[in-house]
């Protein structure tokens, strides 16, 4: 039996990775993956408590986040192919209409 | 329901509405279609308002026509609306302007005409349900919703500065709007969770309460009227508003602060009122004589009769404070009177703007030689205004001005020097635009049409109509003004016949 | 007298005949609507003077025209014996005006348009005497202006036309500010704005003070002052006399209807309609009296030195009205009405004649360029002489019975009645000097005018003439309805007018009277030779006085700079406040400075703020990521 704080560890390690990802990458496609892996890592860490507390609330909870995270993705990537299609460029510096 | 088979006030402010909501399916090219539309819709409002007129007890204070549904029960927010003397003739006066409206901007407006159409019928149930509205919660939510269309108005079809003039005319409204919702929330919080307008006039509230509400109500009412000093939106928004936004901002509109004051901040605040009668009454000779004098120096047409309206509404809320029933039912009629002349004005301003594209009064002179029946409608509307007898003008100004007398001789007598101005300013304007050599730019224009006849007839019937015989307008208030003026002398008091009326809807 | 509706609807009927249907249907045939309604007025005036003169008055109301709470007040009618007097005044001069613009006003391209003013002036000027109530006369008052505004500025293309116009208007609501305060006085006071009741209680008043503006002021003197504001203003007395001259920019008929025979003289009317509230005011009486004789006065020295022909007769007429103040001052209301109804004939008729020289002169008006007129258009002259011997009280002329009422009454009237007469006698030498200076001047001597001018001079056609006639038979037998006991007359006129003014008081031998009479026969004779030494005997010996009193003579041209002072005084600061206070300052800078200032604080702080907007995710996400673990930092080592 693996103890509860490796998969914490280990969704914490991949949470890390995706903030650094997300903070240190110009590529917006890169940036939604290190999204993707913030996501993931909280999922695991809801699983091994859902396991760890027998509570299956958790796991359901798992399965909306992947539902919503899907849609994310697809509206995301909409959103970056419009991008795209207005600077033909996928990077995220290039997009600052939002500046007051 | 008075007999009416139908609910009268809750067509009145639907059918336009529903007009509107019609005309929106109209295709965009056919212009011709969604004028004929508007007038028609107009017009059927029109003739549905006229049982307001027929059928109307003039012996009783009472709210009639009255419709009562709960609406938010959660809440204690009811759909209630009714008339009564006060409100009743504003609501003709937004029937009948709109019809106006519509035909006097039968050629004028070239852009956007489906919009156009649809935002004057808007405006229309609003105002119509602003002037009916029972509910504090109702009357706020038309208080508002009116802004909305005028704003418009005056930002997409307006003149060259009108973004300017719409923003500034929208955010002076808000902030007096937002500072009356808190008083209507405090009021309803004190008065036991009701916004029933008529169940709160049965209440009595403290004096220090009563203070800060007023000034509160004051801060709304007073930027729509417009009292001086806070009157520097409407020049804006009259002149660079359409012809049929100005014309309703004049007539219907500014009409809103001053019988705000009439049936909430006087009934609700007595003690108040009568405390703050004197500054009401200084601000009122205040704007009189400034708004007159300021006349003086404008060599815009439009920005002139703006600046005319902040002195007659002067005398408007000049006769509400005197707090007598010589000037409350001088100003209610003045009401009328500045909606009919000032309207009236506004629309024959753009008569000939639609032909010169001028406002500047220096671009004109010797209209009279060039367009005798258009000088000739412009001179009884100036005469009006400048309170001749015989003319409507007149029976207002001086039912005011002996009111304001009698509250306060020094009221009275500077009042009456914005007479004298206003004969001033209004024939020099006559002069220099009807009298003079003919301006060589002005000959060869196309002569009055008679729609713009038919459009300006009904203000002149109105004009001699109050003047040789405004009985027919006065009855309808008697027993209003009354039974206000009791709820104002016996102050807090529970008694009143605001109390009766109430248990008598219950 | 049950058809008295119609004298003031019919000429009402003719103003809306005309005015709508005038310019495309009748055109040039207008003036057979308004002659026709104005003639019918008259027959129906006459028939009712003899009614009233049998005894019948009429006091009805028509219907109930305003009301609000306690304040009630009707369209009515009165019928007594001043009304039927101005009845018979305005009608028939209005009767004859109208002629005689058919013939002055021929031709005009508004020709339409002014038979329709002149029948809308009659309506308002027969609604104003017949009113029953002091809202309705302030509603003829109102309305007469109005016309009088219409009128002068009639030829509205020139702008000095169109200017006299607006001063008039403007500078009659200096007056009727007053005079509608003195009606809500009276309301007030009274609680009713109906003559019968108001006369009636009026006695109840006196001694009575009012707290006006912080002043104590006794009841009847504040109402007969205000009422008397209006007065002034209507009347062109000191110190609102000045539109009056300018309202001459008017066609000439208009000048003799409305600035000479009926209009001006509603203020005398007003005063003596109101006689039971001035009587009760010793100091209003005097303040009347003296506004009177000092106006007289004042206007009169105007009258000698201008060239304008149709001005001098209307300094002419200010002084004239002076007179008729005066007399209204003393107590002596029937004489004043006399003088007002003499008055109208002679002075109607001066402006008729000066209208017939303009026409033949082709609208010139100094008499400077005038003379010899006499043999070119010799029933003008005759006309013109007639009414210069009336105005100037030659005996047996009308104004002769009139001013001698006056004059006389003024020095019965006690002490300062004395200086009263004084300064009237004073100006009967006045009165007859430049009335016979227009004489000489312009119908005597040599034609000093352009040839083109002497080769169109021409007598005006009958129909011009024949009101002429009609007015110089006024002007010569109208007084002898008032003769008085002195000349073995029986003062009828003070008697018929006594139901309603009263007597005057005052007594007098005859002694005194006879020398009050003759020594204003002897000044006013006087004036005659001098005007008569000075412009036909020596005609440079006027330069030469102008000349040695040239401060004066200024004074004089300038009319005492009372338009420039006023232009000085409060026109121009006016406009200047207007202009640089309220646009420049008020409005302008302070509250349109707050009004604007607010949005732009806020706007400035956002701009300082949106600094920290700058659109980069990464900034955002990495403010964010620290946030976070802030606060999980905080929940967990807190």
């Amino acid at each position: 039996m693996v103890p509860l704080h490796w998969y914490l560890l280990l969704s914490s390690a991949v949470f890390v990775v995706g903030v650094a990802g997300f903070l240190t990458r110009r590529n917006i496609i890169i940036m939604f993956m290190s999204i993707e892996l913030m996501l993931n890592a909280v999922n695991i860490s809801l699983v091994s408590f859902s396991r760890y507390l027998s509570d299956m609330r958790g796991q359901v909870l798992v399965f909306f986040v992947i539902a919503v995270a899907a849609a994310e993705a697809a509206i995301g990537l909409a959103i970056i192919i419009a991008l795209f299609r207005n600077k033909a460029t996928a990077h995220v510096d290039e997009a600052n209409e939002m500046k007051g | 329901m008075n007999g009416l088979a139908y609910p009268i006030l809750s067509t009145l402010i639907f059918l336009p509405v529903l007009g509107a909501a019609v005309i929106l399916f109209i295709g965009r090219n056919q212009e011709r279609l969604t004028k004929w539309a508007a007038l028609a819709v107009s017009i059927a409002v029109f003739v549905l308002s006229i049982p307001l007129f027929t059928d109307f007890n003039r012996m009783t204070p009472l709210m009639q026509f009255t419709e009562s549904h709960a609406w938010i029960p959660s809440w204690n927010i009811t759909y209630f609306l009714g008339v009564d003397g006060i409100s009743v003739l504003f609501i003709l006066l937004s029937t009948l302007i709109t019809v106006l409206c519509v035909l006097i901007s039968w050629n004028s407006i070239k852009t956007k005409v489906k919009e156009f159409y649809i935002a004057v019928l808007v405006m229309e149930g609003a105002m119509i349900g602003v002037f009916s509205a029972l509910d504090f919660f109702l009357f706020y939510l038309f208080w508002e919703a009116m802004l909305i269309p005028m704003y418009l108005l005056i930002g997409v079809w307006g003149g060259p500065n009108r973004v300017y003039a719409a923003i500034k005319f929208f955010l002076y409204t808000l902030v007096g709007s937002v500072l009356m919702l808190v008083g209507i929330i405090v009021l309803y919080s004190y008065a036991g969770h009701t916004f029933n307008i008529l169940e709160l006039m049965t209440k009595t509230y403290p004096y220090r309460m009563q203070f800060w509400l007023f000034w509160a109500f004051f801060a709304a009412f007073a930027v729509k009227v417009p009292m001086f000093p806070v009157h520097t939106w409407l020049p804006d928004a009259h002149t660079e508003a359409p012809t049929a936004g100005s014309v309703i901002l004049a007539a219907v509109l500014i009409k809103m602060g001053a019988y705000g004051f009439l049936r909430f901040s006087l009934p609700l605040f007595p003690d108040a009122s009568k405390a703050m009668a004197v500054p009401m009454l200084t601000l009122s000779v205040i704007a009189i004589i400034y708004g007159a004098v300021v006349c003086l120096a404008q060599t815009d047409l439009k920005r002139l009769i703006a600046y005319s309206s902040v002195s007659h509404m002067g005398f408007v809320t000049l006769g509400i404070f005197a707090l007598n029933i010589q000037g409350l039912e001088g100003g209610i009629l003045q009401m009328i009177n500045h909606g009919v002349v000032t309207g009236a004005l506004f629309l024959s301003v753009g008569i000939i703007y639609d032909r010169t594209h001028s406002r500047q009064i220096s671009d004109y002179g010797g209209l009279a030689t060039v367009f005798p029946l258009y000088a000739a409608f412009f001179m009884v509307f100036t005469l009006a205004s400048i309170g001749l007898p015989g003319l409507n003008g007149f029976v207002g100004e001086f039912l005011i001005i002996l009111g304001g007398f009698t509250a306060s001789k020094w009221a009275g007598v500077l009042a009456a020097t914005g007479i004298i101005i206003g004969a001033a300013y209004m024939l020099w304007l006559y002069q220099r635009v009807f009298f003079l050599e003919t301006n060589q730019k002005l000959v060869g224009l196309q002569a009055m049409e008679l729609r713009e006849v038919i459009t300006l007839l009904p203000m002149i019937i109105l004009v001699f109509w109050i003047g040789i015989y405004p009985d027919t307008f006065l009855s309808f208030m008697h027993p209003s003004v009354q039974n206000l003026l009791e709820r104002l002398n016996t102050g807090g008091q529970e008694v009143t016949l605001a109390g009766k009326i109430a248990e008598i809807i219950k | 007298m049950d058809n008295y509706l119609l004298i003031p609807f019919l000429p009402l009927a003719a103003f809306f005949v005309n005015i709508l249907f005038g310019k495309t249907l009748i055109r040039d045939k207008s003036h057979w609507v308004s002659l026709f309604a104005v003639v019918c007025s008259w027959v129906i005036a006459v028939m009712t003077l003899f009614e009233v003169i049998g005894g019948r008055t009429v006091n009805r109301d028509l219907y109930t025209w305003i009301v609000s709470g306690d304040f009630r007040v009707s369209v009515g009618f009165l019928i007594d014996q001043l009304t039927a007097v101005m009845l018979i005044v305005v009608t028939t001069v209005s009767s004859l005006v109208h002629i005689y613009s058919i013939g002055y006003m021929h031709g005009d391209k508004g020709y339409y348009r002014f038979f329709a003013y002149l029948s809308l002036f009659t309506f308002s000027m027969l609604m104003l005497v017949m009113a029953n109530n002091f809202l309705q006369l302030y509603f003829g008052w109102e309305a007469v202006g109005l016309c009088s505004y219409f009128l002068i500025g009639f030829w509205y293309e020139k702008k000095s036309a169109s200017d006299a116009g607006k001063k008039a208007f403007i500078v009659n609501r200096f007056g009727d500010f007053g005079f509608g305060l003195g009606v809500i006085m009276i309301f007030l006071t009274f609680g009713t704005l109906h003559y019968a009741p108001v006369f009636g209680s009026v006695n109840g008043i006196v001694g009575k003070t009012v707290d006006f503006l912080g002043l104590q002021v006794d009841l009847p003197t504040l109402i007969a002052l205000l009422l008397f504001c209006g007065a002034v203003g209507k009347s062109a007395q000191l110190p609102l006399h000045v539109w009056l001259p300018d309202a001459m920019e008017g066609p000439t008929p208009v000048s003799a209807l409305i600035h000479a025979a009926t209009m001006v003289t509603a203020g005398v009317f007003l005063v003596a309609r109101c006689n039971p509230i001035f009587v009760l005011s010793p100091p209003a009486m005097n303040v009347v009296a003296l506004v009177g004789a000092v106006t007289a006065l004042f206007a009169g020295t105007i009258a000698l030195v201008q060239n304008d022909i149709k001005r001098i007769v209307a300094y002419s007429t200010v002084s004239q009205l002076g007179y008729m103040f005066l007399a209204c001052g003393v107590g002596a209301f029937s004489a004043g009405i006399f003088h007002l109804y003499t008055h109208a004939f002679f002075k109607a008729l001066l402006f008729l004649g000066a209208g017939s020289v303009m026409h033949a002169m082709a609208g010139e008006l100094d008499i400077q360029k005038m003379g010899g007129l006499k043999k070119h258009m010799p029933l003008t002259y005759w006309t013109f002489l007639l009414a210069s011997l009336s105005i100037s009280g030659v005996p047996g002329f009308a104004g002769f019975f009139s001013k001698d009422e006056i004059l006389w009454r003024a020095y019965a009237s006690g002490p300062l009645g004395h200086l009263l007469y004084a300064i009237g006698a004073l100006t009967a030498l006045l009165t007859a000097f430049y009335s016979f200076r227009i004489i000489f001047v312009a119908f005597h001597g040599k034609f000093r005018g352009t040839h083109e001018q002497e080769h169109h001079l021409h007598e005006s056609p009958k129909i011009m003439t024949v009101p002429l006639l009609i007015l110089a038979a006024g002007a010569l037998a109208a007084g002898w309805v008032g003769i008085p006991p002195l000349l073995g007359g029986g003062e009828h006129f003070a008697e018929f007018l006594a139901p309603v003014v009263g007597h005057a008081k005052g007594e007098g031998t005859h002694a005194e009277e006879w020398a009050t009479m003759i020594t204003a026969v002897i000044l006013g004779l006087g004036g005659i030779a001098a005007a008569a030494f000075v412009y036909l005997r020596k005609s440079t010996l006027a330069d030469t006085v102008a000349g040695r009193f040239s401060f004066i003579y200024r004074l004089l041209w300038n009319k005492y700079y009372v338009d420039e002072l006023y232009d000085t005084i409060i026109v121009r600061p006016t406009f200047w406040v207007a202009k640089n206070v309220i646009v420049g300052v008020t409005d302008g800078k302070i509250i349109e400075g707050i009004v604007n200032g607010v949005p732009r604080f806020i706007g400035t702080l956002s701009s300082w703020l949106r600094n920290i907007q700058t659109g980069m995710v990464h900034q955002y996400a990495a403010v964010m990521a620290l946030g976070a673990f802030v606060v999980i930092a905080i929940v967990l080592f807190w």
